[in-house]
């Protein structure tokens, strides 16, 4: 039997209460690729960071090479030889190629001055490893996203890494980027390094992994060899509910369009959008990071506006060069980051429920009838079921989910016509986020038409009538949204890996 | 290669020698030793503020305090060192207002990295209490006896020749002091693990923790090194001065920030070089100093400060928008 590499046992881990992990164990062997498969939000990310010594667990232990490591820090993790290389790769764009390969494996060895020659010699080396050719000089901000992952690989080679964490290692990748990671992993293995790699997408997991661990909610739910599973199964442990998965019908599109692009396009980010959204209808809009989905959405909402192409809203040609704009013809946009872009954290919940809608609450004089507004912010917060111990409780101590349905009350509050969600349930457990489906499909069963940005593909699945996928700023499909499965998601991608494909739409009949 | 043709630093060095230039050309006397030395005489302390603020800015963050750290412990120093009698060697009188400017940068060092306040309001908040402290509790007027070290050491030259109409004109033994100040804060930044780390912390906090920086440290060490520095500015002041002036310097923090960010060290973090903040300082000061020679009337100053600030730091963020804008294209 091969030395275990490290060794997880009964790992659990929560934060504010919602557990993440929940008696998870996993075992990494020697020279071993295991992949780590499952939807977003079952407990991956966290997982990795357990072992990276970044989160401490609340129970459970870690067996490093048989030593079991009650602190681990992130600086004892790199000690052992555990690399992670995140999805943002962790790179630093102001400093050179050179500096970002050599400079951590430096500091892991304490040292204090810095011999400019020996890290451009040691930089060298490890592109050399892992076979490309970069300036060493050249600045990282410089650089496109596959040469940043390979520094980031490079770097943590250069650190006698015996374990390197690839978090989504492909997400931004070309087809032919995948190929050649995929090339420099097997040279790793080789190597006698592990690899632990995350991942969701089917056909890379089969393609690389020897093991595979699935997890779900937090649980671990199995882990097999890869030569012992295959699709259809590895599908059932990612997803588990599909069973239960309950789906949104919206009514049948009638009337006019309330939403129509016209080959909308914005320089650099996306070009060509034609699409169409009937009032009631939850559309789905997805794509990888970096499709242009979420530049798409600022641009309707007048964040980013539009340099070509044409906007509809009812079937009247409108210009919406500003969020003011966009705010007067009754789109609303809850943007991807909460927490960052739509609240205002340290206020109260009633200030930012009613921050859309003051204007409309003015009465004679301009003034504001405080008794009207706590009624406003009552409702609204019954509707949504916001648990918090008073409207006056500042947002930041709510909960991730309640957080949501502050922002989504909000902008319910400035009675819409166009909601565009992006990422509605992203970091939100999933109690909340079905109270949030329920939520959105009340919506649309009342005629507003919703715009849904998401990664989910259960999410998508199960309100969305029609989704749409986005891939390097174009719309490359359309499909069904009940019939969205992992499958059709990857094989659509993989139709359309070459760059120069059209930007082609679904029949939308 | 045209990577260094590119930079700010070259940019800011072009505009300097096109300064020079044209306010010689207009006006001899600007080339003349004793215009050139009072040039450099007028930068040795903004030139180790100029430092401060590099150093700060690079790492992420910000210092609008250390004007008010460097006149607490030049102020206090002295108070101390007459209470005392003193009259030993001047490293001491440094030493002892270095001392006292460690401390207070380190209090803003603790604030921003344990409590996680923001640098500017901590700073801000600092700057103020620092001074109202020393008007409070130590003193408010101005002291004109200084130690007799203190004092010799003031009159001290570097070099020292009669000029035109017999006037000698020199340099102050201080200019020793700044010269080796640019040389550590350029030798760290370039040469240590900390040094690079302050880079790292500027350009990306989150991923500099992930490869074992201790940003807590980082921030310690950066407001508490601008601290000390701070209080070696001030003991210089003093010095040059022969008096210790406890409202001296003050006021002085945004226009060495606007100096060091028209030298190409980015606001926002993790660019520029102790080069570029020199040769920022050194146009500020030159246009302070020199424009009165080409007939450029004193408040004309202050309009053509800031016209550069905006067209200095406007250049390099419509850069950095054209590049990234450039990057970001996800068209094929």
């Amino acid at each position: 039997m091969p030395n275990a590499l490290i060794e997880l046992k009964g790992i659990a881990k929560s934060f504010a209460g919602v557990h993440a992990l929940k008696d998870v164990s996993l075992r990494i062997d020697q020279g071993e690729i295991h992949c780590l498969a499952g939807e977003n939000g079952c407990g991956k990310s966290t997982l990795i960071k357990v072992m990276s010594g970044v989160h401490a667990p609340d129970h459970g232990e870690i067996y490093l090479e048989g030593q079991l490591r009650t602190q681990l820090n992130p600086f004892e993790a790199i000690q052992a030889g555990i690399q992670v290389i995140y999805q943002d790769f962790s790179v630093f764009p102001n400093l050179s190629v050179a500096e970002n390969i050599a400079l951590s494996g430096e500091l892991a060895r304490r040292r204090k001055w810095i011999d400019w020659r020996r890290m451009r010699r040691t930089a060298k080396e490890a592109l050399a490893k892992v076979g490309i050719e970069l300036d060493l000089d050249a600045k990282v901000e410089e650089l496109s996203v596959a040469d940043k992952q390979l520094i980031a690989i490079s770097r943590a080679l250069m650190q006698r890494a015996k374990l390197i964490v690839m978090d989504e290692p492909t997400t931004a990748l070309t087809q032919k980027e995948v190929r050649a990671l995929f090339d420099v992993i097997e040279g790793l293995k080789r190597d006698g390094i592990s690899i632990l790699f995350v991942s969701h997408k089917l056909e890379e997991v089969f393609a690389l992994s020897e093991r595979i661990t699935v997890m779900r909610n937090g649980r671990r739910v199995v882990t097999e060899e890869a030569r012992n599973l295959n699709r259809e199964m590895l599908v059932y442990h990612m997803t588990g509910r599909q069973i239960e998965e309950t789906h949104y019908e919206a009514a049948n599109k009638t009337g006019k369009p309330l939403l129509r692009t016209d080959r909308l396009g914005l320089a650099g980010c996306f070009e060509e959008i034609s699409l169409e959204l009937y009032p009631g209808e939850i559309v789905g809009l997805t794509g990888l990071l970096g499709s242009g989905r979420t530049e798409l959405a600022e641009s309707l909402f007048g964040l980013l506006p539009a340099t070509a192409g044409r906007i509809e809203i009812g079937g009247e040609s409108v210009r919406i060069r500003s969020v003011r704009d966009a705010v007067r013809h009754r789109i609303a946009y809850v943007p991807e980051d909460r927490l960052t872009e739509g609240l205002f954290l340290q206020q109260s919940i009633e200030r930012n429920l009613i921050v859309s809608v003051v204007d409309r609450q003015k009465g004679r004089l301009g003034m504001v009838d405080r008794r009207t507004l706590k009624a406003t912010v009552r409702s609204w917060i019954e509707k949504l079921g916001i648990k918090a111990p008073s409207p006056l409780a500042p947002v930041k101590t709510l909960s991730g989910g309640n957080q949501q349905r502050v922002v989504l009350a909000r902008w319910l509050a400035a009675n819409p016509k166009l909601l565009i969600l992006n990422g509605p349930s992203v970091g939100v457990d999933i109690g909340s986020k079905e109270d949030i489906h329920q939520a959105i499909r009340q919506l649309a069963a009342q005629g507003i038409g919703v715009l849904m940005i998401s990664d989910d593909l259960p999410e998508l699945r199960q309100n969305c009538n029609r989704v749409l996928v986005m891939k390097r700023g174009r719309l490359i499909g359309e499909v069904e949204g009940q019939t969205f499965t992992p499958e059709l998601w990857a094989q659509m991608h993989e139709e359309n890996a070459g760059s120069e494909t059209e930007g082609k739409r679904g029949d939308s009949a | 290669m045209t990577r260094w043709a590119r930079s700010s630093e070259f940019y800011v060095g072009l505009i300097l020698l096109l300064l020079f230039a044209i306010i010689g050309s207009r006006n001899g006397a600007f080339f003349s030793a004793a215009n050139l030395f009072d040039l450099i005489r007028s930068a040795i302390v903004p030139g180790i503020f100029a430092m401060c603020a590099t150093m700060v800015i690079i790492s992420g963050g910000i210092d609008v305090s250390f004007p008010a750290i460097a006149t607490f412990s030049m102020f206090s120093a002295t108070k101390l060192l007459l209470a005392w009698h003193f009259d030993g060697p001047v490293f001491v009188a440094f030493a002892l207002a270095g001392a006292i400017g460690l401390c207070l940068g380190l209090i803003n060092g603790l604030l921003i990295a344990y409590f996680r306040l923001p640098a500017l309001i901590v700073t801000l908040g600092t700057s103020s209490m620092f001074s109202g402290f020393l008007l409070t509790f130590v003193g408010s007027r101005q002291v004109s006896n200084l130690p007799a070290s203190l004092d010799r050491f003031g009159k001290l030259q570097v070099v020292k020749f009669a000029g035109e109409g017999g006037i000698t004109v020199g340099l102050p033994m201080t200019v020793l002091f700044t010269a080796a100040i640019v040389l550590a804060v350029a030798g760290i930044l370039k040469y240590t693990m900390i040094g690079r780390g302050i880079y790292a912390l500027g350009g990306d906090p989150v991923s500099a923790e992930r490869i074992g920086f201790s940003a807590k440290f980082l921030q310690c060490f950066v407001y508490g090194f601008v601290g000390l520095l701070a209080g070696i500015a001030g003991m210089i002041q003093t010095t040059m001065m022969r008096s210790s002036n406890p409202v001296d310097l003050l006021g002085t923090e945004l226009l060495i920030i606007a100096a060091v960010v028209l030298g190409g060290v980015r606001i926002t973090g993790g660019h520029g070089s102790v080069l570029g903040a020199l040769l920022g300082l050194l146009l500020i000061v030159t246009i302070q100093n020199s424009l009165i020679l080409v007939g450029i009337p004193s408040y004309w100053q202050r309009l053509v400060i800031g016209a550069l600030i905006l067209v200095g730091t406007g250049i390099a963020a419509y850069q950095i928008k054209r590049s990234s804008a450039k990057r970001k294209s996800i068209l094929a």
